[in-house]
């Protein structure tokens, strides 16, 4: 009988410890991905990616995010309205110049149903949004880290035109981020240590 | 070479694929009505239409333009008939007409897209159009006049 119990007492130990050692696991892997997530935030904040998805219901422009010249409007698909969409003026390249119209294929904002307005939010708020299926064009966690790597238009911020700064990390490193925020789960920085972005709102 | 169709013509042209649009209207076409103004997408002097929307041709490569529907100043009719050339005449909008073309290429894109345009909508068209003269509130009453003919069946 004593024997018995020695061996419930082993057993239960051993399963503690696979438990806790499991528990400890997931929480690192929780803080590695919120914390590549930080690390893409100097880009998620870049005047190259906020300036379409700034605050109000218009594209902005420059360093400076200031508000699109010639009154320029999102418009229903994010693609402009009437006489002024946005494949007016944009190429789906770069122009040579300063002070050139830039391009990138498929150029656009995001559509009027889903702004994924970033401007203001905290980090938290902003990784919460990115995941949110009903507002990122119902994306997967996969098809938000291809949105984040490959498109052209997105890969533009890298390439942004003569007079534009590109965004801050290498494409590269950018793309091992997101891909290691995603494998780790997607996790998001905790609410109570994020801080608003209040750029361009 | 590179084809595409011009006011209904098809047209082949052998220059850069580079080169703008706007050049090969104005000097391979001799289609003048488009106007060169700032060369950099800014003022809307060289509007025009590709497959119905408006595009400013100083900035787009006339690659852009293969197999596409070219429309300028001159198809959007044979004979000044357009809504917003009678319009534009009616109520004698231009002052040099340097930019006319270009806002009523804009204009047009407007009408089809809202055929009775407030003044918002006309502004929110419009803006990207620089008129130096200054001739805008009688560029909106045109428009308005315009969007009443076609109402009344003037389109053509």
């Amino acid at each position: 009988m004593i024997r018995y119990r020695d061996v419930l007492r082993s057993i239960f130990s051993i399963l503690l410890c696979v438990v806790s050692c499991l528990v400890s696991a997931n929480g690192q892997r929780n803080a590695a991905s919120a914390a590549a997530f930080e690390a893409m935030l100097p880009v998620l904040h870049h005047p190259r990616c906020m300036n379409c998805h700034s605050a109000g219901d218009f594209p902005r422009q420059g360093d400076d995010s200031h508000p699109h010249a010639m009154n320029v409007r999102r418009g229903p698909e994010g693609r402009g309205v009437t006489s002024q969409k946005c494949s007016t003026c944009h190429q789906d390249h770069n122009l040579a110049g300063l002070h050139m119209p830039p391009g990138a294929p498929d150029w656009q904002m995001p559509p009027r149903n889903t702004p994924m307005i970033w401007a203001g939010l905290t980090d938290n708020q902003l990784c919460e949004l990115l995941k949110e299926p009903k507002q990122n064009g119902h994306r997967n966690i996969d098809q938000i880290v291809e949105h984040m790597t490959t498109p052209k238009l997105v890969l533009w911020g890298w390439n942004p035109g003569e007079g534009r700064t590109p965004v801050p990390m290498s494409q590269a490193d950018f793309a091992a981020k997101v891909k290691e925020w995603a494998v780790g789960g997607a996790v998001c920085p905790a609410a109570s240590s994020s801080a608003s972005h209040a750029a361009t709102q | 070479m590179i084809s595409f169709s011009v006011n209904k013509r098809p047209v082949k042209v052998d220059v850069d694929p580079s080169t703008p649009l706007l050049w090969v209207l104005r000097e391979n076409l001799e289609l003048t009505g488009t106007k060169y103004g700032c060369g950099m997408a800014q003022c809307g002097a060289c509007t025009v239409h590709i497959n119905g929307q408006a595009v400013r041709s100083c900035v787009a490569p006339v690659s852009r333009a293969a197999g596409k529907e070219i429309t300028t100043i001159e198809g959007l009719s044979p004979d000044l008939s357009h809504p917003l050339q009678r319009a534009w005449l009616e109520i004698d909008v231009p002052q040099c007409g340097y930019c006319q073309s270009g806002q009523i290429m804009s204009a047009a894109v407007l009408l089809n897209e809202i055929p009775n345009p407030t003044d918002d909508d006309i502004d929110q068209a419009l803006t990207g159009n620089i008129c130096r003269c200054g001739t805008y509130p009688r560029i909106r009453r045109a428009v308005h006049r315009a969007a009443e003919m076609m109402a009344k069946g003037g389109a053509r």
